[in-house]
């Protein structure tokens, strides 16, 4: 199959353009312009520049390789096969942030597989395929391994559906069947000197070496050994070699290794899939450089782990899951001091002094390691061990280690370089008070709740641990902060201290809680946020708000991106404050909150500029739902039923814009309005 | 309770009206505002009402858990769930004594340390266990006390530190007669 399938010839006559006058573009040839396109990234230039006229947007079409799709119902597979000839790489995502917490039922859709039917047909050289929220069958995981010859990246994020079965098939289809090109190249190259030169040998070697290789049925891979030479001879002709070189037609430079190289599983759901796959790469795979499957329950077969990692020499990322213990970590950290990022196994096992001692020297051992996660369990006893590696650390993931304030600090002051921190709430204010002193270059912090239903009543984090983080990190634009309690002045002084937010997500977790020295709603805090930080593209909020919180929003956060809302605002005045106001809003998340069909509609024109919009629990009706769905039939209305609920009240609404109109998969209790 | 003499004509509805919260308490904008839902129960309203400006000095009532709040994802383990020294409902273990008819439970939580734990043993077994010693163990006794790891091998009460133990122990057996002896004798 042709790797670039060749552009027809569309005339492009200058009279296309509809007001007559001769515009320079017009005169850039197409080669020129595809030429100049393939240089640019960004899929929002590419859009931009499809709009231009008609010879942009071909020439746009023709040379986008990279594919992003931020929601699978907006668009069908046949659409975008049609306009897009060239895919090497996929980005795709499917269900609705609020699926990630239980808020959607199972089988709700985002199945990937009509997708990958598609891409098997129209797009055989995909090399990366990363998926985020869908459902994932082993069947589509069987037909992605087995459909793509140059396949190199697989990432599942927040997928399930799938099992050991569908890894099984990636990993025992992670290399290509056919020959690697260069080597290729040369046995070609060989076969023809050998056949000049009569040495008969020497070319059935040659071809004995080609024939291991390729399984698929060409037409030279089917001689039995007791073929006369002669004839073997009459079709190995010099010619013959060339013109198979010349057939693939891809220049010696270009070519890349055509094996699997990513394989990246994350924040995958607690459903036990199976630990078998692993031991399910061929002994003679070794391109892998990515591997992740943290998020895995199962056990592995660790010796089959052992010889991947060994023979891997590539490797860059490994994140294993709970399964290994340290002495495991021990025997594959060894092999491979090479890694920028680490996952460890679990931290609870016994060891003796000189097993500590050895993990300590290869920890340090490690020059260039960027990234350390995983830790489960491990206490203040063993954590000393990773010490080695944390000076040159910018991202550390402490959200499965449940520190204490104490060994937390003493961790910190060995990673004076850290640029995203993530930790659980048991380090308390006095934890992220060391993270404020020893970590200047802090520009991300997520702090996650041990004890998220309050059955043990912890302290946690406070606005005073949020504050000491700001008064040290001044770089700080990316917050995800889930506390008990909050005041307005801490908020004030924090966007004070850190202005350049692009991310503030503050989760005070009892629904409706108000400043807690004050009794006041927060409606000052994120007041402040929005006038001060001009740059904020992402907002989560919480606690007691008023519509004065959105009337704030609507006015200030002109380049508020995605707002999540949930237990807030009095009225309908509210949401309609935000849908006028935020011009670059693209997703509006709304749980519980006092928002109705006066709401809803007053975004009419907006929805269709947006991604999507969700509201649960809310105060829409059928009946106001499906006005919108009239009023705007570019729009897909969708309404989740919920058996207990009422059948005028529409609990859980999600709105997005599509030109593939409604979804042909749902299932019965999505009602498309 | 509420008089409401302002309304002299009314039926004075108001002051016999059934609704949530605590009586004498006005029915605040906020409260009217967040949806009272089948999900969440009535403490969450009570909660809500902090803008009376009472201080909080109850103990807290147990909240009713709401789905998909706080939003963090299922998968990420509780993780105080690995430290069940901190566990408030308490860590149960089961305590089999050789030849005892039945089994026993209690409460790892309950318990500071190895000496305290030995001794509620003794006491509930009426044996006499003894003194630990990292040479001999519990030899000199005719008990010990074994525990279950979380490899699943029978191990020695108190050679690894509390904090070690408490995390990694899964059931007790104190062991009696030769047995017991024979550990002391290694």
């Amino acid at each position: 199959m042709d790797p670039n399938p060749k552009k027809p010839n569309i005339p492009t006559p200058d009279s296309a353009i509809s007001n007559g006058s001769t515009h320079s573009y017009s005169l850039v040839p197409d080669e020129v312009l595809e030429k100049v396109l393939s240089l640019v990234d960004s899929h929002k230039d590419r859009n931009s520049v499809s709009l231009v006229c008609k010879n942009w947007y071909n020439a746009e079409r023709w040379t986008r390789t990279n594919l992003f799709i931020g929601n699978c119902y907006s668009v069908s597979p046949e659409i975008v096969a049609r306009r897009f000839p060239r895919i090497k790489s996929v980005r795709l995502k499917g269900k609705p942030r609020f699926s990630d917490f239980n808020m959607l039922p199972r089988d709700w859709g985002a199945d990937v597989n009509p997708w990958v039917v598609m891409f098997a047909k129209v797009y055989p050289f995909l090399e990366e395929l990363r998926l985020k929220r869908m459902t994932v069958s082993d069947e589509s995981l069987e037909l992605l391994a087995k459909s793509f010859p140059d396949f190199k990246a697989l990432s599942l994020s927040s997928c399930d559906g799938f099992s050991d079965d569908g890894l099984n098939a990636i990993a025992t289809h992670c290399m290509s069947d056919l020959f690697p090109f260069e080597e290729s190249v040369e046995v070609a190259q060989i076969m023809v000197e050998a056949v000049a030169d009569c040495n008969s040998e020497f070319v059935l070697r040659c071809r004995e070496i080609s024939v291991s290789n390729v399984k698929a049925s060409s037409e030279e891979g089917r001689y039995s050994t007791e073929k006369s030479m002669v004839s073997f001879l009459s079709r190995f002709s010099t010619s013959w070699t060339y013109s198979k070189v010349v057939l693939l037609d891809v220049s010696f430079l270009e070519h890349e290794k055509r094996n699997l190289t990513e394989l990246n599983i994350q924040d995958n759901g607690t459903e036990d899939i199976g630990g078998g796959w692993l031991s399910c790469f061929p002994d003679n795979f070794v391109s892998l450089q990515v591997l992740n499957f943290a998020s895995l329950n199962s056990e592995v077969s660790f010796e089959a782990l052992e010889r991947l990692v060994s023979r891997c020499k590539s490797l860059r990322v490994l994140k294993v899951n709970e399964s290994v213990n340290l002495e495991q970590l021990q025997r594959l950290i060894v092999l491979a001091p090479q890694l920028t990022e680490l996952g460890t196994g679990s931290f609870m096992q016994e060891l003796t002094p000189r097993q500590y001692e050895d993990l300590e020297i290869s920890f340090r051992n490690f020059k260039d390691i960027q990234a350390l996660s995983g830790l489960w369990e491990v206490t203040s006893l063993y954590l000393p061990v990773i010490y080695g590696a944390c000076a040159g650390l910018t991202f550390l993931n402490l959200s499965e280690a449940a520190l204490q304030s104490v060994e937390f600090s003493k961790l910190l002051a060995h990673c004076p370089n850290l640029l995203r921190l993530w930790v659980v709430d048991t380090v308390e204010d006095k934890g992220l008070e060391a993270v404020g002193s020893s970590c200047p270059l802090l520009e991300e912090l997520r702090v996650f709740p041990a004890d998220p239903y309050d059955r043990h009543h912890r302290h946690g984090v406070t606005d005073s641990g949020f504050l000491a983080v700001s008064h040290g990190c001044r770089k700080l634009h990316y917050v995800l902060y889930f506390c008990r309690r909050m005041t307005n002045a801490a908020v004030v002084t924090i966007v004070q201290n850190c202005p350049d937010f692009t991310h503030f997500r503050l989760c005070i977790m009892n629904p409706g809680q108000p400043d807690y020295i004050t009794n006041e709603p927060m409606d000052e805090a994120f007041a402040a946020v929005a006038k001060t930080c001009t740059k904020l593209q992402r907002l989560s909020v919480s606690g007691l708000l008023t519509d004065l919180t959105f009337e704030y929003i609507g006015k200030y956060a002109k380049n508020l991106e995605t707002l999540s809302v949930a237990f807030a605002g009095s009225s309908d005045r509210g949401m309609q404050c935000v849908l006028e106001g935020c011009p670059k809003l693209r997703k509006l998340e709304i749980r519980d909150c006092p928002f109705g069909n006066a709401a809803l509609l007053s975004g009419l024109e907006k929805y269709e500029r947006m991604r999507s919009l969700w509201m649960s629990a809310c105060n829409l009706t059928m009946k106001g739902c499906m006005l919108l769905a009239r009023k705007m039939p570019r729009l897909n209305v969708e309404v989740i039923k919920d058996e207990e609920s009422d059948d005028s009240q529409a609990d859980k609404v999600y709105v997005y814009r599509s030109i593939a109109g409604p979804r042909q998969d749902a299932p019965p209790f999505v009602l498309t309005l | 309770m509420e008089t409401n003499m302002v309304f002299g004509n009314d039926l004075n509805l108001k002051a016999t009206e059934l609704r949530l919260g605590l009586p004498g308490t006005e029915e605040s904008e906020q409260l009217q505002s967040i949806k009272n839902n089948k999900r969440s129960s009535s403490e969450m309203d009570l909660a809500s009402q902090k803008g009376t400006g009472k201080q909080e000095s109850e103990a807290p009532a147990p909240k009713a858990q709401v789905v998909g709040w706080p939003p963090v994802r299922s998968y990420r383990k509780n993780a105080l769930t690995k430290r069940p020294e901190s566990d408030a409902t308490g860590f149960f273990v089961k305590v089999s004594m050789d030849g005892a008819p039945y089994l026993r439970k209690i409460d790892l939580n309950v318990y500071k340390n190895y000496l305290d734990l030995l001794k509620a043993l003794e006491n509930m077994f009426k044996c006499t266990i003894g003194v630990y010693s990292e040479r001999e163990g519990y030899n000199g006794s005719e008990f010990a006390p074994t525990y279950e790891d979380k490899d699943g091998d029978w191990m020695l009460v108190g050679d690894v530190p509390w904090d070690m133990f408490i995390v990694s122990c899964k059931r007790l057996r104190v062991m009696k007669g030769s047995e017991a002896k024979g550990l002391g004798c290694l």
